[in-house]
């Protein structure tokens, strides 16, 4: 379509039309951590070459290997386009989304790898169990609390200041990328992880909510936020470019001064 | 017709919780504060150490048994000892909790930790308070030469 377009509007030189540059393809090889347990004793790795675009993103590399070459690899995604969270994956060892990862901002000189994010029970290829997740999620009562009516009885009116304090945290969409690439998590399952706090902060700091002080109380435990090493994993890995590990200080300055 | 709804959320599965001191809390807290100490105990004792004066080439046996007979230097060391001992035990004790999956492994290893900071402790404390450079009785040829029975 684009190609059509750009032909008709090209400035021509001597009459004769100016044939866009064809875009250049190339041979990407992804090496995928496969596993699947009804077969393998242990995950192994399966190695596809697939013909990408340097616009192509990583999803698309595996859609092309599911599609094309294997029906049997495994993944999870939804929207396809960076906000429902599902296709978390850690690729060349950094955990990011795959619908979000363009081909060419990797280095294709040398193979993408590509496996399930770590620290959740792999159920096959790059798919985990997520429930521990979703139950540190669950644990720190990631909904609206309040206890009063609103004025007039309509709503909760908030300045732009108040809504503004907890916006970062908002944009959290549960993939799991923070969670699965805190080392603190990676060992220790019973850590609530970083999405927890970070959504337990998107609570606590808004105004409209009346039960910070019991979330602060759930995560002001061992496995709350003190074990926190602030290493950053989280905020590198996070795709909606949630400055987590500043969530998570702002929690425990919380917990500290007692107040908000 | 009624029907029953099942509880949306599944019950808390995490531990009890252990009332109580929230050592974890007071453990983050101490490496906070004890860092903040230790930066200006450590570069202040550098500097007089390595910088004043003479600087390094005035460091010998006799320059620390004169500091260590100053109560404000005993003081300073003792204060350094501690606190560095205890902040980079519970470091190790974090790392250990972070890296070590086997509970043996772990009660092992914190156990090794607390040994050697208490031991460390207890002789760099009574090395500070009952040094004497000059011990009496001792053989003259031993002393160091500022002693008077050299």
């Amino acid at each position: 379509m684009s190609t059509a377009t750009a032909t008709e509007t090209a400035p021509t030189t001597a009459g004769a039309p100016v044939v866009p540059e064809e875009i250049q393809s190339f041979t990407v090889t992804l090496i995928i951590r496969r596993y699947n347990p009804e077969v393998d004793d242990e995950p192994h790795w399966d190695d596809f070459d697939v013909q990408m675009y340097p616009t192509d993103r990583v999803l698309d590399a595996l859609h092309k290997i599911k599609w094309e070459q294997d029906g049997s690899l495994s993944f999870r995604r939804s929207c396809a386009h960076g906000i429902c969270g599902s296709d978390a994956m850690r690729i060349n060892g950094r955990n990011r989304l795959a619908c979000k990862t363009l081909i060419k901002d990797l280095d294709i000189t040398k193979p993408v790898y590509v496996e399930a994010i770590k620290g959740l029970p792999l159920e096959k290829d790059l798919i985990v169990d997520m429930e521990p997740f979703f139950e540190s999620f669950r644990a720190v009562q990631p909904f609206l609390v309040a206890n009063s009516a609103p004025a007039d009885g309509k709503e909760r009116i908030q300045t732009v200041a108040q809504r503004e304090r907890f916006d970062d945290t908002t944009k959290c969409i549960l993939c799991a990328a923070c969670t699965s690439s805190c080392p603190v998590f990676w060992t220790d399952g019973q850590y609530f992880g970083p999405a927890a706090i970070v959504n337990a902060h998107r609570f606590i700091f808004d105004s409209r909510d009346d039960n910070a002080a019991v979330r602060l109380d759930i995560l002001n435990d061992k496995e709350g936020v003190w074990r926190c090493r602030t290493t950053f994993n989280c905020t590198e890995a996070c795709p909606r470019g949630i400055q987590v590990t500043q969530a998570i200080s702002e929690v425990k300055q919380a917990m500290l001064r007692g107040t908000l | 017709m009624t029907s029953t709804i099942e509880a949306p959320r599944s019950p808390y599965s995490r531990a009890p919780r252990s009332r109580g001191v929230n050592w974890e809390k007071w453990g983050w807290i101490y490496m906070r504060v004890s860092g903040v100490v230790l930066v200006v105990l450590i570069f202040g004792h550098l500097f007089v150490n390595l910088m004043v004066g003479e600087g390094v080439s005035a460091l010998n046996f006799a320059f620390v048994a004169g500091k260590l007979t100053t109560p404000f230097w005993m003081v300073w060391d003792v204060l350094m000892l501690w606190l560095a001992l205890i902040h980079g035990g519970n470091g190790m004790r974090t790392l250990v909790n972070d890296y070590a999956t086997q509970r043996l492994t772990r009660g092992i290893l914190k156990s090794a930790i607390l040994a050697a900071v208490v031991i460390l402790i207890v002789l760099g404390t009574l090395v500070v308070f009952t040094f004497d450079p000059c011990p009496a009785g001792s053989p003259a040829d031993l002393l160091p030469s500022f002693c008077p029975a050299s």
